[in-house]
């Protein structure tokens, strides 16, 4: 299968005459040192990724990791310095202004921090935007933009102005902005971090339960590891607009890649992410065999209850295959650390 | 809707009832008017056409243009636009058929240069003087000339210089010079008769006036540019203070002037093609003349009494028709 | 990470070190003073050499040869094709001003009066009025229009309200694709905004006689007059709203893959419209302002007569009209506010309480306007507006009050009048003007570096050596003497009204409708009694500078002080300070950008002054401008005094600029004012 999106040495430098650092030992420079050198600032700097129809990845970083700029490169909303975006089969960097616009009508939407609703329009004809700029007469775009708003829980909002509404539900219709075209791809740039902390709970419900129903490709940005880990199928790490990590939840958590991942999910509950697939051991000799199976994806902390119930140890199992065993000692030593952690 | 439009009707009838009631008050009908304009233009009554008047900034001129005007509005059926103009830009209106007219010019060689057949493009040509003679020189309020006789001669001036010293004046005697579109050699004369003042110009005729009417209420000491004909001469008789007297040639060279200024001709100025024309109001221009005092009579209506200068003019007119009868022939 | 625009973010790097502390204000009074005090030392013994003096009625060579350029085109204006080209458009404005004053204040022959009579343009405003605004402003309109025949003004009015209208249309014309392009491009912003600034500080006087030239005399004068000079606020207004959108709704919408036209028309504008709104307020201000200017070069309308009144020197007589024009402008602001203001209500579904209502009142009053034009067309006494001689009362009422002033305060305004000129004038104007040009230069741009730093500076020489060059050294001295010492006094003035107002609601209340209706009056109608109380002189021409710009300083530091967060005060409060600590401790200094731009405005404002300053005896640059407009020989001279206005205009705009740190510690409010440069106050906001 095809990638949805292929991202391959992507970069982006901000100032002048940027284009031509790229290839000089220049480009090796850390941020700082390019910037004191030439003034110039790296934004990206040579990210290479796929993301498979379907899948949600997430981009992680802190600020001015790049992580913002760089989603902003996949539509060409900034002008990559260096590298190739394709998406949907559609070789973004190379793309026409027509081409282009095509493909941010019908391929991919984004939804913003801020919103970016219109003002001046209602709630339906902020929906129907998308459709509107394709050209699509006002009726069908409407009954169009109107399912989706019923999609989104703002049923009997249609008539409102974006400033008579709340941050979650100016949200809501960021994300009925981007679903209306039906696109391929939704692009979040870090959504809900300007919402308080309840409503962003609902709202990465929200785009699970969407998700689940809808089975469109997500790459989604944000600052908060705990959302990176409990939407993404992967996550990619950026440190100064280069790659740190890429892998699953379990995967980053388990082994962060050097000292900078590490410390960023020290303070994650391990035992809600880790699966027994980073727990499991050989067995030893001697060991009982008779205890209860688990498949090997199964998360520490579902399994702390059967591993407790059993006096043998849990087989893992992968499909039908052994893989390994775990005892209530191994389980108990994921949770304990934390919580002396 | 039903009730919509018959509401609107009745509004609108209402309010026709109430404007009726009031036009049958006072109103004359307007297209008997028009029918009337109508025949008159078709008898040909109408051989004046347009008759563009410029109106320079002085109320002086003003006076002299309504005037004439006048009578070509309403004895000539001409229709008069006045075009309120400084000098150089009323000239400039001649080669473009937007000015017709000048009635009272005080001598600008440079224009006459520029816009006479002789060396300019002939856009403008000479038609006589209009009758008033314009004086101009440096004048005192009179309660001054009354107490300080002597000061009326220039050679005295200098012992009384302190006196005219202001805080504008930087130490010296001011001299109040005029309106900067005026013929004015303040500054050469005060240098040349080594004279102790400094020329402080007041910028308008409005502001000269506003400053001698102050100085005569309140006796303070005043000396400027001043000039004949003026209505305001008729509220404060300015005195004149005699300098060396004019000659022929002494004003040639602007740097060198120390004489007096000439007693000039005011004349007036024509556009070339209109004075070709054959519009009856050109004999009335050509021959336009009257004195100094019907001048200051008119201006005097106008600034002092508060009248508009069309209900000046009639007036004069109304008074003085066996002239109005001599201009046109 | 925030970096949302293509803009390279900036962040503090974890080991810069932290940002260097910019020196306070009080500090910069150091440097200056010393700069001074060396000024007047080097005066001292250098005063009265090389101060390139050059007496009132001579010309330089650069003069005589700007001159000759005038001679030149005059001489050439039957096959130039650029002035073929300018009288085709001439004549183009001139036959539609005609073909409206017809329609509505002047005879349209064969008929003895115009094609709608009063009675029907009335209703036809006031319907206008009450169908794109409410009920309230078609009251306004009818009382508006009713006092222009009541007052005897009927046809002048009618006649600037067309020239208003043609040039604030061609202004939109011309402007909005200009605003749409300064908007959305920063380059084209800085180069087009010169321009601007340039338009905005040359006297109006300097451009009447090219216009003459190249448009000829009268209405298409005076439309291209008021359009050059109600071009500016919106292109600068309607391009600052059209920048202000926010970047994020602009990445939204292009990521909905929408074209150029589309950004333009469903997102830019439509955010940008109630700024735009602003802007074609100011613009339609500025055109009203020009009325009584045009009126110099015979454009017709309520300057005639303000003129007249000048002339004959009452003030009476340029009162009346002079007050309408103030009517015009509330009139005009208000309906397009409202209209504005409706037509978002409406566009947001909560038009109207009762739409059927409505529909009977919107047909109701078409017919009932219809009726009176149609009446007004047939009887006589519903054309001409009948004679009322209210107007003329009030005239002669209002020249009795000033005389009555005039007689009372003679005495006290001569001392006023020395006291000032003497003590402040004098002397700033000897070390200025009396220093050799060269230390003058090397001290203003030595103040220049220490109130504006290296950019201030660059500016500052560059605009002293045009200075030099255009030959009127001393005058353009004398000028920014009187400049500085005018702009001292509004500011005094600004600090004691506008701390008063900020503090006390109803002192609000009382004084801005007065500081509304100095800004839209006439300057030449309050021109006349100050002439008569102080008499012509620097120090009148100053008076008058002053009640043009005070209004505008007196509301900007009002705002100011009231825009300090209420928490600050409280804060203050709780610690004991007293009323004069609070507002010298706490307001003034939260208020600095306010009274560094009131300052600025207050500078941009007395210096438009000059030229009518000329024509109350201030002399300088005022009265070269004046002289060279009055006689043909002098028009170099004049346009090189006016371009040495421009300059100077441009040096102090400059220099408070750079000096008021706007990207620091001001708010959004001051940056937004200081890139609109509004020409005028609108009244009341």
């Amino acid at each position: 299968m095809t990638a949805a999106l292929s991202v391959d040495s992507l970069w982006k430098i901000f100032g002048p005459r940027s284009d031509k650092i790229i290839g000089t030992p220049d480009a090796e420079l850390s941020r700082a040192d390019l910037k004191a050198k030439t003034g110039n600032v790296v934004g990206v700097k040579d990210v290479s990724f796929e993301v498979a129809p379907g899948e949600v990845f997430v981009v992680m970083g802190l600020s001015g990791s790049g992580k913002s700029t760089l989603v902003r490169l996949l539509t060409r909303l900034i002008e990559p310095t260096a590298g190739s975006v394709t998406l949907g089969g559609v070789d973004i960097t190379n793309a026409s202004e027509a081409d282009l616009r095509e493909v941010r009508r019908q391929k991919v939407s984004m939804v913003f921090q801020h919103f970016g609703l219109l003002p001046h329009r209602q709630v339906i004809d902020n929906v129907a935007y998308g459709l509107e700029v394709r050209g699509i007469a006002k009726k069908e775009r409407r009954a169009k933009a109107g399912e989706i708003v019923d999609l989104v829980g703002l049923s009997g909002y249609e008539k409102s102005y974006p400033d008579q509404l709340s941050g979650g539900m100016q949200q809501r219709v960021g994300l009925a902005r981007a679903l209306a075209g039906d696109p391929e791809m939704l692009l979040f740039d870090e959504p809900f971090s300007a919402l308080d902390p309840l409503i962003r709970r609902d709202m990465q419900n929200e785009v699970i339960r969407l998700h689940r129903e809808l089975g469109k490709t997500m790459v989604f940005i944000t600052h908060d590891l705990a959302e990176a880990l409990k939407l993404g199928d992967r996550i990619m790490i950026l440190r100064d607009g280069a790659i740190v990590q890429i892998g699953t939840p379990d995967e980053v958590v388990a082994r962060p890649a050097d000292d900078y991942v590490k410390d960023f999910v020290s303070e994650v509950p391990k035992a809600h992410v880790l699966t027994l697939k980073w727990v499991m051991r050989e067995p030893r000799d001697g060991e009982a065999m008779d205890g209860p199976t688990l498949p090997v994806t199964t998360v520490v902390r579902q399994a702390a209850r059967a591993a407790i119930a059993s006096d043998a140890p849990i087989r893992v199992v992968d499909g039908d295959t052994l893989v390994g065993v775990v005892d209530e000692e191994d389980i108990m030593r994921v949770v304990v650390a934390e919580e002396e952690g | 809707m039903r009730t919509t439009r018959s509401r609107g009707a009745r509004l609108g009838v209402l309010a026709t009832a109430a404007v009726m009631v009031l036009s049958a008050c006072g109103g004359g009908s307007i297209d008997e008017q028009t029918q009337a304009n109508e025949e008159q233009a078709a008898e040909g009554g109408g051989e004046c056409g347009d008759l563009n008047m410029a109106v320079n900034p002085w109320v002086g001129y003003e006076a002299s243009a309504y005037v004439v005007g006048t009578v070509a509005q309403e004895q000539l059926g001409c229709t008069v636009n006045y075009k309120e103009l400084k000098e150089d830009v009323s000239w400039q209106g001649f080669g473009t058929g937007e000015v017709d007219v000048v009635i009272e010019d005080w001598g600008h060689p440079d224009l006459e240069k520029k816009f006479f057949a002789e060396e300019g493009d002939g856009s403008a040509e000479d038609f006589g003087p209009q009758g008033n003679v314009g004086i101009i020189g440096w004048f005192v309020p009179p309660w001054l000339a009354e107490e300080h006789p002597d000061i009326l001669d220039w050679e005295n001036l200098n012992q009384y210089a302190s006196e005219f010293e202001t805080s504008e004046s930087g130490g010296k005697g001011q001299f109040l010079g005029a309106d900067p579109s005026y013929v004015q050699f303040d500054e050469a004369i005060v240098s040349n008769l080594d004279l102790d003042f400094q020329v402080v110009f007041s910028g308008s005729e409005a502001a000269s006036i506003e400053a001698f009417r102050k100085a005569e209420e309140n006796k303070e000491w005043v000396i400027g540019y001043w000039y004949e004909p003026q209505y305001f001469n008729a509220e404060v008789a300015m005195q004149r203070v005699s300098l060396p007297p004019y000659e022929e040639g002494c004003q040639d060279d602007p740097q060198d002037v120390a004489c007096d200024y000439p007693e000039t001709e005011l004349k007036k100025i024509v556009g070339t093609e209109w004075a070709a024309s054959d519009s009856t109001a050109v004999d009335l221009v050509r021959n336009f003349t009257w004195t100094n005092e019907d001048q200051n009579v008119v201006a005097g209506y106008i600034a002092a009494d508060g009248m508009s200068p069309e209900d000046a003019a009639a007036k004069w007119i109304e008074e003085n028709q066996d002239k109005v009868d001599a201009w046109l022939g | 990470m925030t970096a949302t625009a293509p803009a390279p973010p900036r962040r503090v790097e974890p080991d810069a070190a932290p940002p260097v502390v910019e020196d306070s204000g009080i500090s910069r009074w150091v440097p200056a003073a010393a700069v001074v005090v060396l000024w007047v030392v080097v005066w001292a013994f250098t005063r009265g050499t090389d101060t390139l003096d050059l007496p009132s009625l001579s010309r330089t060579d650069l003069h005589d040869r700007l001159t000759e350029i005038q001679n030149g085109l005059l001489e050439g204006r039957s096959t130039n094709p650029v002035m073929q080209f300018t009288n085709a458009i001439a004549d183009a404005f001139r036959g539609t001003v005609d073909w409206l004053q017809r329609l509505l204040s002047k005879p349209a022959f064969p008929r003895p009066v115009p094609e709608i009579g009063w009675l029907g343009v009335t209703a036809l405003a006031t319907y206008v009025g009450l169908v794109v605004a409410s009920w309230r402003i078609a009251v306004l309109v009818l009382a508006s229009f009713l006092s222009f025949g009541v007052l005897g003004y009927w046809d002048q009015s009618m006649d600037t309200l067309i020239i208003v209208l043609i040039s604030v249309l061609l202004a939109v014309v011309i402007g909005m694709p200009l605003a749409v392009w300064i908007g959305t491009n920063a380059r084209a912003n800085a180069v087009v905004t010169v321009f601007l600034d340039l338009m905005q500080t040359m006297p109006t006087f300097v451009y009447l006689l090219p216009i003459v030239l190249f448009f000829g005399i009268g209405t298409s004068a005076a439309v291209v007059a008021t359009l050059i000079y109600a071009l500016p606020p919106i292109i600068r207004i309607a391009g600052f709203g059209i920048r202000e959108v926010p970047a994020t709704t602009i990445e939204a919408t292009d990521s909905a893959g929408q074209t150029y036209w589309q950004r333009l028309l469903k997102v830019q504008l439509p955010m940008a419209r109630k700024t735009i709104i602003v802007g074609l307020n100011q613009t339609t201000l500025a055109a009203l302002s020009m009325a009584t200017l045009a009126s110099f070069v015979d454009g017709p309308g309520l300057g005639k007569p303000v003129l007249q009144g000048l002339r004959v020197n009452d003030v009476g007589t340029a009162f009346v009209p002079g007050a309408l024009i103030v009517v015009m402008a509330v009139m005009l602001d208000r309906t397009t506010t409202a209209a504005s203001e409706r037509s978002e209500r409406v566009a947001r579904g909560g038009g109207h309480r009762n739409p059927r209502l409505r529909r009977v009142v919107v047909a109701g009053g078409a017919v009932v306007a219809l009726v009176a034009v149609y009446l007004s067309r047939t009887y006589v006494s519903l054309a001409e507006f009948p004679t009322y001689s209210i107007g003329r009362t009030i005239s002669s009422g209002v020249s009795d009050v000033v005389d009555a002033i005039k007689d009372t305060f003679g005495g006290v305004t001569g001392g006023l009048k020395d006291g000032v000129t003497e003590g402040l004038l004098n002397p700033v104007q000897s070390v200025l003007a009396d220093s050799p040009w060269y230390v003058s230069f090397v001290a203003i741009a030595a103040l220049a570096l220490v109130f504006g730093g290296v950019r201030a500076l660059v500016i500052t020489v560059v605009c002293l050596l045009g200075v030099l060059w255009l030959d009127l050294w001393n005058d353009a001295m004398v000028t920014l003497n009187m400049t500085l010492v005018a702009t001292v006094l509004v500011m005094a003035l600004a600090l004691v009204f506008g701390v008063w107002m900020a503090r006390d609601r109803r002192v609000d209340l009382g004084i801005r409708p007065l500081l509304d209706a100095g800004q839209t009056i006439p300057p030449f109608v309050y021109l006349i009694p100050v002439l008569a109380l102080f008499g012509p002189g620097r120090f009148t021409a100053i008076v008058a500078g002053i009640v043009y710009a005070a209004p505008a300083a007196i509301k900007l530091v009002a705002d100011g002080v009231k825009g300090v967060s209420p928490t600050t005060i409280e804060a203050g409060r709780s610690t004991g300070q007293t009323t004069w600590q609070e507002i010298t401790k706490v307001q003034l200094p939260m208020a600095k950008g306010s009274l560094v731009l009131a300052t600025n405005q207050g500078l941009l404002y007395v210096l438009s002054m000059t030229v009518i300053g000329g024509l109350v005896g201030a002399g300088a640059l005022g009265f070269d401008v004046v002289y060279g407009f009055s006689r043909s020989e002098a028009w170099g001279k004049g346009a090189a005094a006016g371009l040495t206005i421009v300059l100077i205009g441009v040096m102090l705009d400059r220099i408070t600029r750079a000096a008021s740190d706007v990207r620091r510690d001001d708010g959004p409010g001051t940056r937004r004012a200081f890139s609109l440069r509004l020409p005028i106050g609108p009244p009341g906001n």
